[in-house]
């Protein structure tokens, strides 16, 4: 267990001193400088759109993380050889795994939190500086607690596309990897629509594919409640819950299935 | 005691995407070190040493054969605790310093607090880059990161290092640490294991060698009794001694070049012992300016077995 935390630190130390968090400075930009001109453009409907915006932005910002870390998380060490010197340790493969993935959610998790903190300020400074009518016109308040319900789905989403970038990266070459991982992704958020499919196909064994798909891909459409979230909608927190088992059932599969791939692997 | 005990090691490698085919990189290696000795491994590039030295820190997996260290099989973590490794041209992560790296490493050996910074400082001294330690990797040489690397496989104090090309990217100065080094492990009762392709750091520090050429062990033993590199005749130098004196040595000698005025190298046979043709030179007013061994060098010995 100490192995697999000594590695998620320097992990986390790794993406610290790549100045990875430095795409934090980009949010807190991106989300003053809109709430600006967006107070400047639209009645009423501001606080609605920092929230919409704030919230995929860190979906999106913590994606790019998610990817292009993840898929050099394993590759790098051993590209670099940096894994040779590690491996000779009184350490398992499966730790260095577990440990470098460990240490990728970590900083996803400061990355997040540092945005939602942000995310708040701005919407604090916007409830403050609004009208009562304004206030009155809101489907939720700005400092709506709820936000942070799709702020904890989007990181447990984030830690699912990392483990799939994990195992990507365990075999393959980081552009390859990348591009595998953005497959799943995008196909991860349609993969309802596969179980459809046969409506609209007439080959029975595309059907048959699209369904086999469908059993396979995780639903990452459900990771997304900010539609939910943004117009005050309830969320109960059995789906949070529900939602997030379902992820820790991938994200174990995923993980197993990198460690058994790395730990029979040959670093020529 | 052995140390390390081979057995019929082998390994090959898949090669090509389509339709790979196999290519054998080390041919059933069957060695042992004793404990104690320093080990030379030697053999030149492409011999199959560095692969005999992943397969043993299950950096790749052999394809046939057994290996064990410190009487426990490969890849147990008790012997893992007890083991000491420098990659060849080691990289490590350079957005460390070299005292953080060390720290790091440290902590996977189950090394805290006081003993662990102790331990990590005197390191760090030891290897020579004690003023750099707080300078992250990346602005260290080759040099600098080979003496990091040497001192990252000393951390948990091995009873056996395994070190691959120790002596390379260092400068001569580096070379002469680094060589007495590895006689203060090995009289710390270290068992030092070492490839190089360099003859002289195996005379230098090695109680016996294995060569190993195209993947396949062609020599071990002391380097001394070993055919190819026992001496062949002396190569004396002599200065201040005349034609007749020369002359005078008949059948002794096998061949005479002048040098100089009055200067000659002489080679002679192992027999009779150059003693008695050093005292007749000198007694007719000879000054000895040297007398070396004729040997095979490792680089002949290569050539010879990489064409043969």
């Amino acid at each position: 267990m100490s192995a697999i935390a000594a590695i998620a630190v320097n992990t986390f130390r790794e993406s610290v001193r790549d100045k990875v968090l430095y795409n934090l400075v980009l949010f807190a930009v991106l989300i003053m400088g809109a709430s600006y001109l967006i107070g400047q453009l639209t009645a009423g409907q501001d606080v609605k759109i920092i929230k919409d915006l704030g919230l995929s932005a860190t979906a999106v910002f913590g994606l790019f993380i998610a990817v292009f870390i993840g898929i050099g998380l394993v590759s790098k060490e051993v590209e670099r050889r940096s894994v040779y010197a590690l491996l000779a340790k009184p350490i398992h493969r499966y730790q260095l795994v577990l440990g470098k993935y460990c240490g990728l959610v970590l900083t996803l998790t400061v990355n997040v939190a540092v945005m939602a903190a942000t995310f708040y300020l701005v919407l604090a400074y916007m409830a403050y500086g609004a009208s009562p009518d304004a206030v009155r016109a809101w489907d939720a308040p700005a400092l709506d607690p709820a936000l942070l319900k799709a702020v904890a789905l989007i990181l447990v989403e984030l830690a699912l596309v990392t483990a799939i970038a994990v195992f990507f990266s365990t075999f393959s070459t980081p552009i390859l990897s990348a591009a595998l991982t953005f497959g799943l992704y995008v196909a991860g958020h349609f993969s309802s629509d596969l179980r459809n499919f046969q409506d609209v196909v007439d080959s029975p064994s595309a059907a048959r594919l699209a369904r086999g798909l469908y059993w396979v891909l995780p639903n990452l459409a459900q990771f997304d409640i900010k539609a939910d979230v943004v117009h005050g909608q309830y969320v109960p927190p059995g789906y949070l819950v529900m939602t997030t088992v379902y992820a820790a059932f991938y994200i174990g599969m995923l993980l197993v299935a990198s460690m058994l791939v790395f730990s029979r692997r040959d670093f020529k | 005691m052995h140390a390390l005990v081979t057995h019929e090691l082998t390994k090959d490698y898949a090669v090509g995407f389509w339709r790979a085919r196999q290519r054998r990189a080390l041919d059933g290696l069957t060695l042992d070190v004793e404990a104690g000795e320093v080990f030379g491994f030697l053999g030149p590039n492409g011999a199959g040493k560095t692969t005999t030295l992943k397969l043993l820190m299950q950096l790749v997996f052999p394809s046939s054969g057994t290996a064990e260290m410190l009487g426990r099989p490969l890849g147990d973590l008790s012997v893992k605790r007890r083991i000491g490794y420098l990659p060849e041209n080691p990289y490590f992560y350079d957005y460390l310093t070299a005292e953080e790296l060390l720290t790091y490493f440290a902590g996977l050996f189950n090394l805290r607090g006081a003993d662990r910074r102790a331990r990590v400082s005197r390191l760090l001294d030891e290897v020579g880059i004690g003023g750099e330690r707080r300078l992250q990797l990346r602005k260290f040489s080759k040099g600098m990161l080979q003496r990091v690397g040497i001192a990252q496989a000393l951390l948990n104090e091995p009873d056996l290092v395994i070190f691959d090309e120790p002596m390379s990217g260092l400068d001569p100065l580096g070379r002469r640490d680094v060589r007495s080094l590895i006689l203060r492990l090995r009289d710390r009762g270290c068992t030092v294991f070492f490839s190089s392709h360099v003859l002289s750091d195996a005379e230098a520090l090695c109680s016996r060698v294995a060569i190993l050429a195209k993947g396949r062990l062609r020599a071990s033993g002391r380097l001394t009794d070993m055919v190819p590199f026992r001496a062949s005749g002396w190569e004396l130098v002599v200065a201040g001694v005349s034609d007749a004196a020369i002359a005078a040595l008949g059948s002794r000698l096998r061949h005479a070049v002048r040098i100089g005025e009055d200067r000659f190298t002489l080679d002679l046979p192992l027999d009779p012992p150059p003693e008695r043709v050093v005292g007749e030179l000198t007694a007719a007013g000879a000054h000895l300016v040297s007398l070396n061994p004729i040997r095979q060098t490792l680089e002949d010995f290569f050539v010879e077995q990489v064409t043969s």
